[in-house]
C-alpha cells in the first residue's frame, strides 16, 4: 500500500550568485512496512529532500516543481496542512540526540506537550502513554526515568527518546536524518535494531537518510542514491550494492571499505567506465632524493610505555592521589615499530586522541614514559635533543575544516614549516619543495596561490598531508583523517596514505572508529576501552579470530557490508 | 588599482550586505563627511577660529542666519568671542576625531595585547589580566577616565596643561576602553587556540609568539573591528564629556565637548544656537558611527549572515 508518493521533484535554492539544483526531479514511492534509505555524498540534496517533506526547507530554499503526497493530500508548499501533519503523522529524528531535545524540560514534560498538541488526550491519560512508549523503545525503569532531565540520559538512550517522541502521536511515517552518525558502533546497532522492530510493530514507513553504506546494508529493504540532487539509482537493497548498474553508484560501492577482507588499494572508475589504480609513485622521486633514501629497518621507533594520564591535576585545592580520578588513559603500553601502520581502534572516550596528543607533545602525561627513537619526550634533561626531533612526528586532524588557517595562502601554509626547520633555504629551493610536496598529493600547482575556503573537505585533507610531509616527518599520526569526509573522496585520501607510506617508509599511526577503514589500513591493531587497551594483534588475527570480548562484541555489532569487486 | 578593490570589495558577501543596507550606506556617507571636512578644516571652514584678526567682539552672539538679526557671514552665528560657529565646530570636530581615534587605537592595542596572552597562554597570567579587567569594569569609564585625568594633571605642571591637554585626554580615555577589547579577544582566542591549525603550528614546534602573532592574531581581526568602531564613538563621547565638566580641552583650543559647556551658560539667556549646533552635531557624528558599527556586527558575523 502506496502511501508516500514523491513526484518529480525540484528544489532550487537562489543565491546571490547562482541558483543552485537541490533536487532534480526526484520521485519515488514508500510503503508501509517498507524502509527506504537515501544516500548520497555531502551535497547531493538528501537532507533537502527529507525537509521538503515536512515544509521545513531553509531559506532561499523553494520547491519549484513536483508534488509530495501523503495518503492523497498535497504537502507541497501548503503550511497549514504540513504543521498539522508534522509530529502527528510524520515523526522526524535528527541526527544529533544532544541538541534535539530541549535541556530544560524533563522528558515528561516534552512528551507530554507533544502528545497534548496532536491529540486531545488530558494529562493522566496522556502520562500513561508517554511510559508506555518508553518502554517501548526500550528504557528501563521507565515510571521515574521520565522526570529525568535530558543531560542524565547517555547519547543513546537520549536517542531512544528522541524516538519515542517521533512515535508519540502515532505517525505513519518516520523521517531518520542520520540518526546513528553521532553514536558508537554498539549503539548503532541497537538504535538501528529498534527502528527494524518499530516499522514491523506499527507498520510504520520509514525513510533513513545516511552517508553510511553499513547502515544502508544493515536495515533498509530499498535503496535511493542520489548525487547532485539527481536520483542515480534505485532499488533493493542488496541488488543495488552487489550489481550496481549506474557508474556513479559503481564508484561509490566500490569505494567503501569492506568489512570481510583486506584490499590493497581502492579502484577507481575512469570516465569511459574502466576499472583504474592511481598511483603516485612517479612523484614521489624528488621527495625521496630531498629527504635521502630512508631504510627500513623494522627496530622500535616508538615505545609508550605505562602511561596514564588523567585531566583535572591541574586543579590547585584538589588534593586526591591520581589513583582516585577518572582516567583518560590507564597504564597503557604499546610499541610502534619502523614502517608499519599501527591502529588503534575504539568508541568514542577511550582515549584514542588523548594518545596522539600525548605522543605529538600537546599533552604531557600524568604518569608514564614515551620513547622515540630510544630518547625519552617529556624528559627535561633532553630538551635540547628533543627539539632537534621537532618534526620528526607530524598529525593530521580529524576536522578539514579547522585545519587549516583560513588567513594563509595554501603556499605559506606549506611554507611556514619548510621555512621553520631550514632557516636558511633559498628561494629557489623553497618553491622547488613545495612544489614536490603539492604534486605528490595530487592538487594542482595553481591552488598555491589560492586560501583554503575555496577547497573541498577532502582537498584540504591533501594539504594537511603536505603541510604534515613539510617536515619530513618519521612518524605521521593520523587521527580519524577521513572520518569528515564522503566514502569516495575518504577511498582517495586512503589511497595516498598507503602510497606515502610505501613510497617513503613512513611509520604511521591511524587512530580511527571505524573498524572497515583501520582494516584496510593497518599492519597491527590495539583495542581501546576506556582508557585501557584490551588486545594487540595484526590485523588478520584481531578480525579472524579476535581474543577480547570486547574485541568480539565490537566486530558483531559492526554493520557489514561485503565487497565484491 | 582603485576601481579594481571597489569592484572587489562590492563583490564579495560583506560589500553586498553593504549595498542591502540603507542603514550602512546613509551613516557611512556621513561619517566619511564628517572626516574628510574635519581633516581638511583649513580648506573647508570659512575662517580660522583661532586667528586673533578673525575675531572681532562686535560680532558676538550673531544668531544663525535664518534668525532676526543674522547675517550672512556667519552661518550658524557666532558664539560669546565672535567666533564664527561652523569654523569653530569643523575645528572642534577635528580635535575630537583625533582624540576619539587615537584613544581607541591606544586601547586597542593594550587590550588586545592583554587577551590574546591572557586566552592563548592561560593559568594564573590569564586570572590576573582578566579579574583586573573586571574590577575596571565595574568602575563606569568616565569615572576612570577623570581618576587617570587627575592624576596626570598631577604630574604635570600647571603651565603645560593647555598643551599637554589631548595627550593626558587619549591616556584617559585609552586606559578606560582597554578591558572591553581584553575581553573579546580573549573569548576570540580561546576558541581560536583550540582549533586544529594552531595544535598543527605547536606540533611543527613554531614558538608561541609566532603562533599568537601570524596565526591567532589575522583570525580574530573582525570582533575586533567591531568592538573598535562602536568604541570610536563612546570615545569620542566620553572627550565631550570630560571637555564639558572643565577637563577636557581648553577654551582656546575648543573641541565639540568645550563649545557645548560655553554655549550651555547661554542657553537661558536665548543663545541657544552656542549649544546646540555643537550638541548636534556630537550626536549625529556618534550615531553614525554606532550604526555603521551594528551593521559591521551583523555583517561580519556568520552566525547571522543572510544568503
Amino acid at each position: 500500500m502506496t502511501f508516500l508518493k514523491i513526484n518529480n521533484l525540484d528544489i532550487e535554492y537562489q543565491t546571490r550568485k547562482e541558483t543552485i539544483s537541490a533536487s532534480k526531479n526526484v520521485s519515488f514511492t514508500l510503503k508501509r512496512g517498507e524502509i527506504i534509505g537515501i544516500v548520497g555524498e555531502s551535497g547531493s540534496g538528501k537532507s533537502t529532500i527529507a525537509n521538503a517533506i515536512i515544509n521545513l526547507i531553509d531559506k532561499p530554499g523553494k520547491i519549484t516543481n513536483g508534488s509530495i503526497l501523503l495518503d492523497e493530500t498535497e504537502l507541497c508548499n501548503n503550511e497549514e496542512v504540513t504543521r498539522s501533519i508534522r509530529g502527528k503523522k510524520i515523526g522526524f529524528i535528527f541526527q544529533d540526540p544532544q541538541t534535539s531535545l530541549n535541556p530544560l524540560f524533563t522528558i515528561k514534560d516534552q512528551l507530554v506537550e507533544t502528545i497534548q498538541t496532536h491529540t486531545d488526550l488530558n494529562y493522566e491519560k496522556a502520562l500513561e502513554k508517554s511510559i508506555k512508549l518508553l518502554t517501548e523503545v526500550g528504557i528501563e525503569n521507565p515510571n521515574k526515568r521520565i522526570y529525568d532531565y535530558p543531560h542524565q540520559f547517555s547519547g543513546g538512550m537520549r536517542q531512544r527518546v528522541v524516538i519515542a517522541l517521533a512515535i508519540s502521536c502515532e505517525p505513519d511515517l518516520l523521517i531518520a536524518d542520520e540518526p546513528t552518525t553521532a553514536l558508537d558502533v554498539s549503539i548503532q546497532f541497537k538504535i538501528l535494531n529498534l527502528l527494524k522492530k518499530l516499522t514491523v510493530d506499527r507498520n510504520l514507513g520509514v525513510l533513513i537518510i545516511t552517508h553510511d553504506m553499513g547502515v544502508i546494508a544493515e536495515i533498509t529493504n530499498k535503496v535511493i542514491i542520489l548525487r547532485h540532487g539527481k536520483i542515480v539509482e534505485h532499488g533493493e537493497t542488496h541488488k543495488v550494492l552487489s550489481k550496481p548498474s549506474s557508474m556513479e553508484c559503481k564508484s561509490l560501492v566500490m569505494s567503501v571499505p569492506p568489512t570481510n577482507k583486506k584490499i590493497n588499494r581502492f579502484k577507481y572508475l575512469s570516465p569511459e567506465g574502466k576499472q583504474i589504480i592511481n598511483t603516485s609513485i612517479n612523484l614521489t622521486k624528488n621527495i625521496i632524493k630531498n629527504w635521502g633514501i630512508r631504510e627500513l629497518s623494522n627496530k622500535k621507533l616508538l615505545d609508550f610505555n605505562n602511561v596514564t594520564k588523567v585531566f583535572d591535576e591541574e586543579k590547585i585545592l584538589s588534593t586526591k592521589d591520581v589513583e582516585d580520578k577518572i582516567k583518560a588513559l590507564d597504564n597503557v603500553s604499546f610499541n610502534i615499530f619502523e614502517g608499519e601502520t599501527f591502529g588503534l581502534v575504539g568508541e568514542s572516550g577511550s582515549g584514542k586522541s588523548t594518545i596522539a596528543k600525548i605522543i605529538s607533545g600537546l599533552l604531557p602525561p600524568s604518569k608514564g614514559e614515551i620513547k622515540f627513537d630510544n630518547l625519552s619526550l617529556f624528559n627535561p634533561k633532553n630538551k635540547m635533543k628533543i627539539r632537534e626531533f621537532k618534526g620528526q612526528i607530524q598529525m593530521i586532524f580529524q576536522d578539514p575544516y579547522s585545519s587549516l588557517n583560513p588567513r594563509f595562502k595554501i603556499k605559506h601554509i606549506i611554507s611556514e614549516p619548510i621555512k621553520f626547520f631550514q632557516k636558511n633555504i633559498d628561494n629557489y629551493s623553497l618553491n622547488q619543495n613545495i612544489n614536490d610536496l603539492i604534486d605528490i598529493v595530487g592538487i594542482s600547482r595553481t591552488s598555491l596561490e589560492r586560501f583554503p575556503h575555496e577547497f573541498s573537505g577532502g582537498q584540504r585533507q591533501r594539504i594537511s598531508i603536505a603541510r604534515a610531509l613539510a617536515t619530513k616527518p618519521r612518524l605521521l599520526i593520523c587521527d580519524e583523517p577521513t572520518s569528515a569526509l564522503d566514502v569516495t573522496i575518504q577511498a582517495q585520501v586512503l589511497n595516498l596514505l598507503k602510497d606515502l607510506q610505501e613510497q617513503l617508509n613512513l611509520t604511521i599511526l591511524f587512530i580511527s572508529h571505524d573498524l572497515a577503514v583501520i582494516r584496510q589500513m593497518c599492519d597491527r591493531i590495539a583495542v581501546l576501552k576506556k582508557g585501557s587497551i584490551c588486545e594487540i594483534n595484526k590485523t588478520e588475527n584481531i578480525f579472524n579470530n579476535p581474543k577480547h570480548y570486547y574485541t568480539k562484541e565490537l566486530l558483531r555489532l559492526m554493520p557489514k557490508i561485503e565487497s565484491e569487486f | 588599482m582603485i576601481p579594481q578593490i571597489i569592484k572587489n570589495f562590492l563583490d564579495s558577501d560583506i560589500g553586498y550586505s553593504f549595498i542591502k543596507s540603507k542603514v550602512a550606506i546613509v551613516s557611512s556617507i556621513i561619517f566619511l563627511t564628517i572626516v574628510l571636512i574635519s581633516l581638511f578644516a583649513v580648506l573647508v571652514a570659512p575662517y580660522n577660529p583661532f586667528d586673533p584678526k578673525n575675531i572681532s567682539l562686535m560680532d558676538a552672539f550673531t544668531p544663525p542666519i535664518w534668525s532676526v538679526g543674522g547675517s550672512i557671514d556667519f552661518i550658524l552665528g557666532t558664539d560669546q568671542q565672535g567666533r564664527d560657529m561652523l569654523s569653530t565646530m569643523i575645528y572642534g570636530s577635528q580635535i575630537s576625531l583625533i582624540v576619539g581615534f587615537a584613544s581607541i587605537i591606544f586601547a586597542m592595542f593594550l587590550g588586545v595585547f592583554l587577551g590574546v596572552t591572557a586566552g592563548y597562554l592561560g593559568g594564573r597570567y590569564e586570572i590576573i589580566v582578566m579579574r583586573l579587567t573586571d574590577v575596571q569594569l565595574t568602575i563606569p569609564s568616565i569615572l576612570m577616565a577623570l581618576l587617570v585625568d587627575g592624576i596626570a594633571r598631577g604630574f604635570i605642571s600647571k603651565s603645560l596643561h593647555d598643551d599637554m591637554a589631548i595627550y593626558v585626554l587619549i591616556l584617559a580615555i585609552g586606559i578606560s576602553e582597554w578591558p572591553q577589547f581584553a575581553r573579546i579577544t580573549r573569548a576570540a582566542t580561546l576558541v581560536e587556540k583550540n582549533k586544529e591549525y594552531v595544535l598543527a603550528s605547536k606540533i611543527i614546534g613554531l614558538s608561541h609568539v609566532v603562533i599568537m602573532i601570524r596565526h591567532i592574531l589575522p583570525n580574530i581581526l573582525r570582533p575586533i573591528l567591531v568592538i573598535a568602531t562602536i568604541g570610536l564613538s563612546q570615545a569620542i563621547i566620553t572627550e565631550s564629556t570630560l571637555s564639558f565638566l572643565g577637563v577636557g580641552f581648553p577654551p582656546t583650543n575648543p573641541s565639540l565637548g568645550t563649545l557645548i559647556r560655553f554655549g550651555n551658560n547661554f542657553l537661558f539667556s536665548g543663545e541657544w544656537w552656542i549649544t546646540f549646533f555643537p550638541a548636534i552635531f556630537l550626536v549625529v557624528l556618534a550615531l553614525s558611527i554606532n550604526l555603521l558599527g551594528d551593521w559591521m556586527r551583523d555583517a561580519l558575523n556568520p552566525k547571522l549572515k543572510v544568503r
